[in-house]
């Protein structure tokens, strides 16, 4: 699946598509962007819903959507060294 | 300490109105990401893995409680309760908001602190000797020389766009307290056979993907030309430096790629010209500077008596207290290495009370050391066992001070979006190994650095035993690197061999420590053993 992702502009956040103009804090939210990935970032870039968008791979797994390379999921867990502040404490860091 | 006069002041709150001004128009859509990023960079904040992240300059790692205690309100109030200090002698917090930015560079600049060129390919924060000012082997205070430096190169329009980032360190003393031989310039004080002050200039050191040690270019240069020589410097990698890779843009590229003795010949060239202009400050400015820098009146006649009858005040007096040179004083390292936590992190309530501190006991100054540690440069001997009290109760009297558990560490992959492993975990898996302070000290001086990517803001090339995350596949793998050093004696570390997993890794640095224990003789340390016993008995341990 493709997952797009970036940041929120005012705060940083890390966010994750969720459909439509819709987007999360929450990995699980995330939807396959499929082949129109390249232009629903286009579309939500212009739009500044968000910031540095990019797309990443990732696949459906039992506990939900998860992206293949351990920097997304890093990024969308939070500081694996300060669980406290960890926003999806879910994910397994080390393997998709 | 220096203190800001009107035009300092002037400049650091224009710059705060105009990025005010930037980041507003951001907000609204007037300026784009790209057109925006070179200018949130200049005044320190990057978007990081998780969040803005903002570097506040803390110029040659010196600062007063006021502004220890800013860094505090800073990290309660606008961040999440911490902050983290560098190895550029700095400190970054994790979890800006970017609305909020121009509120906190205009707290900071109300106590005499900015964010600017903490970033960017410009000179950044000038850093120094931690024990300046008070080491007893120094031969002359090298904070007024940094201070120069740091007006100097602050906006100065010729070096804004330089091929890549420039880093100066600059010590005094014969001891390296600053890895200043891996900077792009090092500058050592010293005096010539007539007892005149002048400085050694060290030029293409670095770390990074290719690391190198600075080569001597000139032995000695006058004190008061210390600024055109790094000028005449500077100019010569701005025009000759490449432009065309980031990777191959420092200035140890162009050192190398040349060679130092035609690289030195255009320096002097430059130079020559460069003394016909007449730029070295006026004798009044330099004074003016120095002034800062006097000593904050030591009380004459102490007793150099400690009671060590507490034996855990003891051993980290031992462990974390270096030699003044006014009897009766002492200098005294705050770790920020307490056991399975996180190298230069602290709370806004341990940055609080260390400010407190350094009011109380340590005429109201501060440091940050490159190996991300605090410093009250000048303490009475007498006042260490109530410091001592205070902070242990904090959590800060770890005694640790240049062992094993002593780690430079880099944010690595839980922070930084360059990273490609997690440098931290690994930090405290060997700082959990070792926790025991006996052990440690068994072991004795052992410089472990480590780095979550080849950038090497870990310094894993300068530790007695250097660790580099990798990225193996999608999978984070740890190389192991021993013989490095950042000290007067620096060297580059060697990889060892293949890579480990996260535990493996601990596992090996705990296997290399033992053929030291093993081989090591009288009065060597880790590093003296294995330049002496070569990488071939650690191999063999490793891998059999």
């Amino acid at each position: 699946m493709k997952i797009l992702t970036g940041n929120d502009l005012k705060t940083g956040d890390v966010i994750w598509w969720a459909g439509d103009t819709r987007w999360s804090r929450h990995l699980a939210d995330t939807v396959d962007a499929g082949t129109d990935a390249a232009a629903i970032l286009a579309r939500e870039e212009a739009a500044r819903r968000v910031n540095v968008p990019y797309i990443v791979d990732g696949k459906l797994t039992d506990r939900g959507p998860m992206p293949l390379h351990i920097k997304e999921r890093v990024r969308a867990f939070g500081p694996t060294v300060r669980p406290d502040l960890a926003i999806n404490t879910s994910i397994p860091i080390l393997k998709a | 300490m220096y203190q800001y006069d009107k035009y300092d002041q002037a400049m650091v709150d224009a710059r705060v109105a105009e990025f005010r001004d930037q980041v507003r128009r951001r907000l609204d859509g007037s300026l784009s990401e790209d057109e925006f990023k070179h200018l949130r960079l200049k005044n320190g904040l990057y978007l990081q893995l998780h969040a803005y992240m903002l570097r506040v300059a803390i110029p040659y790692g010196t600062l007063s409680s006021r502004q220890m205690h800013m860094l505090a309100h800073i990290a309660r109030t606008y961040d999440k309760g911490y902050g983290h200090f560098t190895t550029r002698q700095n400190i970054q917090y994790n979890w800006i908001n970017l609305e909020q930015t121009p509120d906190i560079l205009a707290e900071l600049a109300t106590v005499e602190m900015h964010a600017i060129q903490t970033s960017g390919n410009c000179i950044r924060n000038i850093s120094s000797d931690h024990f300046a000012g008070a080491a007893a082997d120094e031969i002359a205070d090298p904070r007024p020389w940094a201070e120069l430096l740091r007006q100097w190169s602050t906006f100065h329009p010729e070096f804004q766009l330089l091929p890549r980032k420039f880093k100066i360190a600059v010590i005094a003393s014969a001891t390296d307290r600053a890895a200043m031989r891996l900077h792009d310039i090092g500058i050592e004080l010293v005096k010539n056979a007539n007892g005149v002050l002048g400085a050694k200039f060290f030029v293409g050191g670095g770390m990074g993907r290719t690391p190198m040690i600075a080569p001597c270019i000139r032995e000695f240069v006058p004190a008061e030309e210390l600024i055109s020589y790094a000028e005449a410097c500077l100019r010569v990698y701005n025009r000759y430096g490449r432009r065309d890779n980031k990777y191959k843009a420092r200035i140890k590229i162009l050192v190398h790629e040349i060679g130092a003795e035609e690289y030195t010949r255009q320096v002097e060239e430059e130079f020559a010209h460069m003394k016909t202009l007449g730029l070295n400050p006026p004798v009044a400015e330099l004074a003016r500077i120095s002034g800062y820098f006097a000593d904050p009146g030591f009380e004459q006649g102490l007793s150099d008596e400690i009671d060590r009858s507490d034996p855990d005040f003891a051993v980290w007096v031992d462990q974390n207290t270096h030699p003044h040179k006014t009897p009766g004083y002492a200098s005294v390292t705050i770790s920020l290495k307490p056991t399975g936590g996180i190298p230069g992190d602290a709370t806004a309530d341990q940055i609080d009370l260390m400010a407190d501190l350094a009011e109380r006991f340590a005429f109201d100054e501060l440091r940050v050391t490159h190996t991300q540690n605090i410093v009250l440069a000048h303490v009475r001997k007498a006042d260490l066992y109530a410091i001592w009290q205070q902070l242990d109760a904090a959590g800060l009297a770890t005694a640790n001070l240049d062992l094993i558990s002593d780690m430079i560490a880099c944010p690595g992959l839980d922070y930084c979006s360059l990273a490609n492993a997690r440098s931290i975990p690994v930090a405290q898996k060997i700082s959990q190994r070792f926790a025991d302070t006996g052990r440690q000290r068994d072991l004795g001086e052992l410089k472990l650095k480590i780095s979550g990517c080849i950038n090497a803001c870990g310094h894993h090339h300068a530790g007695h035993i250097g660790i580099l995350g990798v990225d193996k596949k999608g999978v984070e793998n740890f190389q192991l690197l021993l013989g490095g050093s950042a000290a007067e004696d620096v060297s580059i570390a060697k990889i060892v061999g293949p890579g480990f997993d996260e535990d493996g890794v601990v596992n090996a640095v705990e296997t290399v420590t033992n053929v030291y224990l093993d081989a090591r003789q009288d009065g060597e340390r880790f590093v003296d053993t294995y330049r002496r016993i070569g990488m071939e008995p650690f191999k063999e341990a490793l891998y059999g």
